[in-house]
């Protein structure tokens, strides 16, 4: 049994060569579905590994693209490569490494709801992983593996890369597609959701790369292989991304339900120094700060394990925070990412993020009083359901359950 | 006369076929890539060329300058080095690495050095948390990730820029 699902090229050296990718199989699922199988077929499969989407929301895949409105023609697939998550870093690996696994898997997601052209929207800083794809998406057309007829069938399909300019927001998926049409990233009114009225208006298909690179082998192996690892609510494998004061940071590909305790210091080795770890953010800058006790150190990194902490899993961006910092240090970062970060649209994010950003800053300068502490939380509590989109309610996690979690450490930063 | 669209026709075309048709204004933003390629930003006169090569209004074009960090719309360093100091590479030394780089070079975060070579900024999280401290240089021509760096490390990659601009000149 090989270890890896997803980061295969930690034992398949060169897997970023068609050749070897092929010879470990790479291509046959794609191509076993589009001449043996009906689409429909493929997204029940899917459906059957229990596969939820990698990008932060866990939305189950296969009903996703069993969703596509087969009223309105053309449809279009668009992998989610915004990666823009403080503490995200595992679809640059997988891009980067395993090229290919990432490529068939749009593939036999357009396959599956008829699109015959696909995007990689690329966040801009990732300039050479997108030029990296379209070498390999070349390599693809020139073997035939993409481009017309394929396998002698009458189904065809183009992959292209698009390239965005640094905006976090863009990863939100409406926001994403607008800036794809050439506009300011900003998210839209929903519904209509995009397997309605997507790109162009037109029935599209948003999932995030490592989604997508589950997809292959699920074909191959079938749905029940995949929905008996993991637990039963968040089947699977997922890629861990380890960050902050750990001594090994790193991607981590792990069942679901691996404890923090398991990650942090069986696979990151530990704090560094060996300190004590305080606190977990387990979905990036965007998660509420999770109080590293022996309960939350045990608890099984799965969806609804992670909720019952009052924090969310989000997109496993695991960030380690030890007892060399404070808790207002950590949110002057986070505010000051959301800050920058807000697209504008909505007075509650845009106003309540730079006053925050303002309050926060005289906290952690030691020049505010524990009035100031209160106005903060009143703050983010006012921004609370009240955004267009997400980023509104991420901005504030980190906030709220800083000053209600640690308040030790605020009473120690005011006058 | 539109000079992007004469100097680039092959490159334009092949980037306008990505996209359907009547979606031409997809390509947007790898024109305002192309307009920087010369002189690191994009003019007045960059915007009005791309829009009548899209079919776009001006405006519709040089709002995107302001909403997209890696578009400029003044000159700037020929090399910008953009440091991360989000919050996990901030766990990870980053502040001090900006710090003690900013001090070496005699700059001061967000400024130029005199000769116009580089500048320091500090930027959000670029996907390479494990990695700290780490910077992307961009560069009209594109942009490079440099990973696990010390001030030491990144004042030889200036070393080199500057050798390579010395023996332009010459
Ligand atoms: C502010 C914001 C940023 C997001 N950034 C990303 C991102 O960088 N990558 C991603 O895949 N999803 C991101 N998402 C989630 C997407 O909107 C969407 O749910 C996802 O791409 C769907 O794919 P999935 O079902 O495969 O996860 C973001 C959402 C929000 C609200
Ligand atoms: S919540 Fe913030 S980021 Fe989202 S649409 Fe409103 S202003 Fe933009
Ligand atoms: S926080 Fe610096 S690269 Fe992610």
């Amino acid at each position: 049994m090989s270890k890896y699902i997803l980061l295969r090229h930690r034992e398949i050296p060169d897997i970023n060569k068609l050749d070897v990718y092929k010879k470990n199989g790479g291509f046959e699922a794609f191509r076993n579905a589009v001449t043996a199988m009906k689409p429909d077929e493929v997204t029940e499969i899917v459906k059957t590994s229990g596969l939820r989407g990698r990008g932060g929301a866990g939305f189950p895949t296969g009903l996703k693209w069993s969703f596509m409105d087969n009223n309105n023609w053309p449809h279009y697939v668009v992998a989610n490569a915004d990666e823009s998550e403080p503490g995200t870093f595992k679809d640059r690996e997988i891009m980067e490494s395993n090229p290919f696994q990432f490529l068939e898997g749009v593939a036999i997601s357009s396959y599956a709801v008829g699109a015959n052209a696909a995007y990689v929207y690329c966040r801009g800083e990732f300039w050479q992983v997108a030029h990296y794809l379209d070498e390999k998406i070349a390599e693809l057309e020139e073997a035939g593996l993409l481009g017309e007829n394929l396998f002698g069938t009458d189904y065809s399909l183009r992959i292209y890369t698009h390239l965005g300019a640094g905006a976090y927001i863009c990863g939100e998926e409406t926001a994403l597609l607008e800036s794809m049409e050439g506009k300011r990233g900003q998210p839209r009114l929903r519904p209509p959701f995009p397997p309605s009225f997507g790109l162009y208006g037109k029935p599209t298909v948003v999932n995030n790369v490592e989604t997508l690179t589950n997809v292959p082998l699920i074909i191959t192996n079938g749905g029940q292989w995949y929905k008996d690892l993991g637990t039963e609510d968040t089947t699977g494998v997922k890629v861990f991304s380890l960050s902050g004061r750990v001594k090994e940071p790193g991607n981590y590909e792990l069942p679901f339900g691996t404890t923090f305790r398991e990650l942090i210091y069986e696979h990151g080795g530990g704090i560094i120094d060996d300190r004590p770890v305080r606190a977990i953010m387990a979905a990036g800058a965007s998660s509420a700060l999770i109080v590293a006790d022996d309960k939350a150190l045990d608890t099984p990194m799965d969806y609804a394990s992670v909720r019952e902490l009052n924090a969310d899993l989000g997109s496993a961006s695991i960030i380690v925070i030890d007892d060399t910092v404070s808790i207002d240090w950590v949110l002057n970062k986070t505010v000051h990412f959301f800050k920058h970060e807000s697209c504008g649209k909505c007075t509650p994010c845009r106003e309540g993020n730079y006053w925050m950003s303002h309050i926060i800053e005289r906290i952690h300068d030691g020049e505010a009083t524990q009035n100031d502490v209160e106005l903060l939380h009143s703050v983010a509590n006012q921004i609370q359901n009240k955004c267009l989109c997400a980023l509104g309610e991420f901005s504030i996690q980190a906030v709220m359950t800083g000053i209600e979690r640690f308040p030790q450490d605020f009473e120690a930063a005011v006058k | 006369m539109n000079k992007i669209a004469e100097k680039y026709a092959d490159e334009i075309q092949k980037i306008i076929a990505k996209y359907p048709p009547e979606e031409k204004r997809s390509a947007v933003m790898s024109l305002l890539y192309i307009a920087q390629r010369e002189d690191g930003h994009v003019s007045k006169q960059d915007i009005s060329e791309i829009a009548e090569i899209l079919e776009m209004t001006s405006t519709e074009v040089a709002t995107l300058i302001g909403f997209y960090t890696l578009y400029y719309d003044k000159p700037g360093a020929k090399y910008r080095i953009q440091i991360c100091n989000d919050l996990p590479c901030a766990l990870r030394g980053a502040d001090e690495f900006i710090t003690k780089l900013c001090e070496k070079l005699g700059i001061q975060i967000g400024e130029t050095t005199e000769d116009g070579l580089v500048s320091v900024e500090a930027v959000m999280c670029l996907a390479a948390c494990d990695k700290a401290p780490m910077f992307q240089v961009q560069t009209g021509d594109g942009l490079e990730y440099h990973e696990l760096q010390s001030v030491e490390s990144t004042m030889e990659l200036i070393e080199k820029w500057k050798a390579a601009r010395d023996s332009q000149v010459s």
